[in-house]
């Protein structure tokens, strides 16, 4: 009988910390657009921001993204094969990574490189008391730190998920056209004949734009309620990929049900 | 030095941004080819639309001049109303056919204009009288036992 | 105008429901260095902090020039930070920052001053602690004393009337804490500023400060002048000063009997 009321204790409890943490990370992500007006008068914050996080993953991003669109091409490739219209491999590329791929698994690398630095760097300065130094130096570590990263990892996710559909089409066309030998011409009419801007691009811009809200605000979280430790930071990290994916996998379902339905 | 470098690549990284989403809008999407503006709206009437969906192109010639707006069922005459969008750059002739065709074999399915030779054009809100269903699959086999069977007796 | 520059009045503070401190009254005059010395966990950080406005006190008030810190608003706090300089344990360098980044970074958040007067400003401030060559080092490069004299010299960036300091002497070696003593001493008698320092270290403090606070069991065991504190006939006081072993602070933890616990 112990037994089970423990189980369920601990089961509110367990409830309670992740209510308390949205809590929380409402209340971060409130004070964030508050603090914000320095993360634009003074451009230069969020700018080197934007180098650490976006221009630091473009290599990660543009590798995947060929390895993605080649896989594309040759699963794809032997699979119409088989129903005759191997012609539409282009329809079929452009379409998996505009709609979900390219924000998909652009969001999940992104949280594991940008969000991890981010947060190991916060949790890093929690650790070593710089925030507080510079909380009584009468700067805001919103405002200072926490602000610009939101910002430019705003800023980064749309653009590194747009260079990862175009690179991971271009991926796709070096192996059905170049190397397989489909039909160049039929691979891109077709493509654009049933590719719709407003639909799937736009579509697929929004959501990466949703999931880089997500993963930034999540990684900023980890990092700044991290407990001041060694151990503390490095679990703050993984907890940083582990909930930023599993929501990224989330939102792309939900989002997905009301776009493209 | 440390500032003018991050800026010059965080200006790299926005630039090769917009150049993949215009790459994207151009070359991938139907930004250009496609680019329908104003519209003018024409009803026709079919006994059986098949796989038709709305935004499902209609083509002149093989060339796309509009898209289906809505598929509404009338329930007095027991028919489909088909509303279509055509491209106001393009006019037809009142005594126009209006088809329902597959692309390819198991393709979707699209409405194919051909022109008849009225003098008067079709204007918004005409009714397209001549109209041919879309070919259902199950009534073509058991058209073709049919007349096998017969052929036989 | 008191001649207290910060006074603490019938403070009661705790994290959780255990009060860490209990109704404590202290006094810090104008251009003196007092210290706040007491055993480990005693609360000695804590009290920096609610003087600086980052806790606020469970009852009782910490008064900062004639301001109850804990019932500012975000402008008043703002103001009242900007005359504290306060040094960190282990000097909390910005470790993103060169030496000159880090001692620039007060003056280029609250002031306009045009790039070549900060930097004569900075290069002053890294004289004072002597270590204007190793302006353009990085924190990780620098050892443990070095970083925090640099950590200092930004304490001081916009001549602060108070500047405290947490454990300044921890971990340090003897030349290094000599330096950082004659430093404490010297910067506060140049910039007419108040100093606080948190610290275990008798020796190194009796020599310099001026008025000792002694935190035990989360009252004021005993307070006074160096030279009034060594005449003191407390055991809590002749324990921590003269450095023994056991007395009112036991050395044994709580336990339960010895031979119960050996099952003889």
């Amino acid at each position: 009988m112990n037994k089970l009321l423990n189980f369920f204790g601990n089961l509110g409890f367990a409830l309670r910390s992740k209510l308390y943490r949205l809590g929380a990370g409402t209340r971060l992500f409130f004070l964030t657009l508050i603090y914000s007006a320095d993360s634009f008068r003074r451009i230069h914050l969020t700018i080197r921001e934007i180098y650490y996080t976006g221009v630091l993953s473009l290599v990660i991003i543009v590798v995947s993204a060929f390895f993605v669109g080649m896989v594309l091409g040759l699963q794809g490739y032997y699979t119409l094969e088989k129903y005759g219209s191997s012609e539409a491999i282009g329809v079929l590329v452009a379409l998996a990574l505009v709609r979900e791929l390219g924000p998909v698994v652009t969001a999940l690398l992104f949280a594991g490189r940008a969000g991890t630095a981010i947060t190991a760097e916060i949790g890093l300065m929690k650790a070593t008391e710089q925030l507080s130094a510079m909380e009584m130096m009468a700067v805001s570590p919103i405002a200072r730190i926490i602000a610009p990263r939101f910002w430019a990892g705003m800023i980064s996710m749309p653009i590194l998920a747009t260079i990862f559909s175009m690179v991971g089409i271009l991926g796709g066309y070096f192996i059905a056209v170049l190397v397989i030998g489909v039909d160049e011409g039929a691979f891109w009419s077709q493509m654009q004949a049933n590719v719709d801007f407003s639909n799937d691009i736009i579509d697929g811009a929004i959501k990466s734009v949703v999931f880089g809200f997500a993963c930034t605000i999540i990684a900023l979280f980890e990092g700044f309620d991290a407990p001041p430790t060694a151990e503390g930071v490095s679990r703050a990290t993984t907890r940083t990929v582990v909930i930023s994916s599993l929501t990224v996998l989330g939102l792309d379902f939900i989002l997905t049900s009301f776009m493209f339905v | 030095m440390e500032r003018a470098k991050i800026d010059i690549w965080v200006g790299i990284l926005v630039a090769l941004g917009i150049a993949a989403l215009f790459a994207l809008a151009t070359k991938v999407g139907n930004l250009t080819s496609n680019d329908i503006r104003e519209t003018y709206t024409v009803l026709a009437h079919f006994e059986n639309i098949g796989g038709l969906k709305p935004r499902a192109p209609i083509k002149g010639a093989g060339v796309v001049v509009g898209r289906v707006k809505t598929i509404v069922f009338d329930t007095e005459a027991y028919h489909a109303v088909v509303e279509l969008d055509i491209d106001k750059r393009y006019v037809f002739p009142k005594d126009t056919f209006a088809n329902i065709y597959t692309s390819g074999l198991l393709g979707e399915q699209y409405i194919g204009l051909e022109a008849g030779g009225d003098e008067k054009n079709l204007l918004a809100g005409d009714l397209i009288t001549h109209t041919q269903d879309a070919v259902v699959l199950e009534k073509l086999i058991s058209q073709f036992l049919y007349s096998k069977a017969s052929e036989e007796e | 105008m008191s001649d207290n520059l910060i006074s603490i009045e019938n403070l009661s503070f705790g994290f959780g429901k255990t009060l860490l401190h209990k109704d404590i009254n202290m006094q810090f005059s104008r251009g003196k260095v007092s210290a706040i010395m007491g055993g480990s966990g005693c609360g000695k950080t804590t009290i920096l902090r609610l003087i600086g406005g980052q806790l606020t006190p469970n009852a009782g008030k910490v008064i900062v020039d004639g301001d109850i810190v804990h019932e500012q608003d975000r402008n008043g706090l703002y103001h009242m930070r900007r005359k504290m300089g306060m040094l960190f344990q282990h000097g909390a360098l910005f470790t993103d920052l060169s030496v000159y980044e880090n001692v620039a970074f007060p003056m280029r958040e609250h002031t306009n001053l045009p790039e070549n007067i900060i930097r004569d400003l900075v290069l002053l401030k890294l004289n004072a602690v002597g270590l204007r060559g190793a302006y353009d080092k990085m924190p990780a490069e620098l050892s443990g004393g070095m970083a925090r004299r640099v950590a200092l010299a930004r304490a001081i960036a916009l001549d602060p009337d108070i500047i405290m300091y947490d454990e300044p002497f921890a971990g340090l070696d003897p030349i290094s804490m000599a330096v950082i003593c004659d430093l404490i001493r010297t910067l506060n008698d140049a910039l007419g500023a108040t100093s606080i320092i948190v610290t275990h270290d008798v020796a190194e403090t009796f020599s310099f400060a001026d008025y000792i606070y002694f935190l035990a069991d989360g009252t004021v065991a005993a307070e006074g002048s160096p030279k009034q504190l060594m005449a003191s006939k407390l055991p809590f006081v002749k324990q921590f000063i003269h450095s023994e072993k056991d007395g009112p602070v036991p050395f044994h933890a709580d336990a339960p009997n010895y031979k119960t616990d050996l099952r003889l």
